[in-house]
C-alpha cells in the first residue's frame, strides 16, 4: 500500500512539473510572438504616410468603430479572468458559463473587424493599394487571425472541460489559454495606441 | 507557477477599471481634439505604457515576488530586442525619409 501511493506521489510530482514547464515554453512562445508584433508595429509606423495617392487613414478609420472593438475585447478579458477565478474554486459549471460569455464577446470582435474590412475594402482601400493599407491589413489581420485562433482553442477548453472535468492538465491549458487571451488585449492597446488613434488625428 | 492564491474577483475588476479609465482618456482626448501634435502623442502612450503594464500585473498576474525568474528574465530579454528592432528601424528609416526629402 505504502509503494503505491509513493508511486502515485511521484507521477503527480512528475506531471506538475511537466505542466510547469509546459507553462513556461509557452511563456517563451508568448514573447516570440511580441516580437513578431513589434516588428509588424514597425513596418506599420514606417510605412503609415505612404498611401500612393490612395485613401488616407483619417478617411478610412473609423473610432466609434475601433471603441467598438476595444470594448468587446477589454470585456472579454474581464470575463476569461472571472472563468479562472472559478476554475480555481473547482466550479467546472460556471467555467463553462464564462468560457461561454467570453467566446460571444471574441465571436462580436472578429465580427466587427470583419465587416471593417469588408467596408474598406468595398471602399477602394484593400490592402493592394497602397503601402500604408497592405501594413495596416498585416498588422491588424494577424492580430485578427490571433483572436480567431484564441476563439478556436475557447471552444476545445468548452469541450473538455464539459468532458473531462477539470483535471489537472485542462486547468494547467486554460491556464495557458489564458494568457494568450490577456495577450491578444496586450497588443490591442498598441493597435489602437499606434494605428488608429494617431491614424484620425 | 502556482498563484492562484492571488486570483481574486477584485484584482481582475480593479484592473478592468484601471483599463478603462486608460482607454477612455487617450480616446477622449483625439474625439474630442482636446490637445494635438506631440503633446497628444504623449499622452496617447503613456496611457498606452501605463495600460500595458496594468495589463501584466491585473491580469497576467505578474508581480517580482511569485513569478518565476525565467519569466521575468524572458519578458525583459523580449523588451530590450524590441526597443533595439523597432528602435533601430524607426530610425534607421526615418533618417532614410530626412535625407531623401
Amino acid at each position: 500500500m505504502a509503494d503505491t501511493s509513493l508511486a502515485s506521489n511521484v507521477l503527480e510530482h512528475e506531471e506538475r512539473q511537466s505542466l510547469e514547464s509546459r507553462e513556461f515554453g509557452f511563456w517563451i512562445y508568448l514573447m516570440t510572438d511580441a516580437v513578431i508584433f513589434a516588428l509588424l508595429f514597425a513596418t506599420y509606423v514606417v510605412l503609415s504616410q505612404n498611401s500612393a495617392a490612395g485613401p488616407t487613414s483619417k478617411e478610412v478609420f473609423d473610432l466609434r468603430h475601433t471603441a467598438g472593438e476595444t470594448v468587446l475585447l477589454l470585456l472579454s478579458s474581464l470575463t476569461f479572468g472571472i472563468a479562472t477565478i472559478s476554475m480555481v474554486a473547482g466550479k467546472g459549471g460556471r467555467v463553462v458559463q464564462w468560457l461561454f460569455v467570453t467566446l460571444l464577446l471574441g465571436l462580436g470582435f472578429l465580427a466587427m473587424e470583419l465587416i471593417e474590412f469588408r467596408g474598406m475594402i468595398q471602399e477602394g482601400a484593400g490592402p493592394d493599394v497602397s503601402g500604408f493599407l497592405s501594413a495596416f491589413f498585416t498588422l491588424v489581420g494577424t492580430h485578427g487571425l490571433h483572436v480567431a485562433f484564441g476563439v478556436i482553442g475557447i471552444c476545445v477548453m468548452i469541450g473538455q472541460v464539459l468532458v473531462k472535468g477539470l483535471t489537472l492538465p485542462v486547468r494547467s491549458r486554460l491556464v495557458r489559454l489564458g494568457l494568450f487571451w490577456h495577450f491578444l488585449d496586450i497588443v490591442w492597446i498598441g493597435i489602437f495606441s499606434v494605428v488608429y488613434l494617431p491614424g484620425v488625428m | 507557477m502556482d498563484h492562484s492564491a492571488e486570483r481574486s474577483l477584485s484584482t481582475y475588476l480593479t484592473g478592468f477599471a484601471l483599463a478603462v479609465v486608460l482607454t477612455a482618456i487617450p480616446f477622449g482626448l483625439v474625439w474630442g481634439g482636446l490637445l494635438t501634435g506631440t503633446a497628444a502623442y504623449g499622452v496617447i502612450a503613456v496611457a498606452a505604457v501605463l495600460q500595458v503594464v496594468v495589463h501584466l500585473v491585473f491580469f497576467l498576474h505578474l508581480n517580482l515576488k511569485s513569478t518565476p525568474a525565467e519569466n521575468l528574465f524572458f519578458l525583459g530579454f523580449a523588451a530590450v530586442l524590441i526597443c533595439i528592432m523597432v528602435g533601430g528601424s524607426l530610425w534607421i528609416m526615418m533618417d532614410l525619409h530626412h535625407r531623401m526629402m
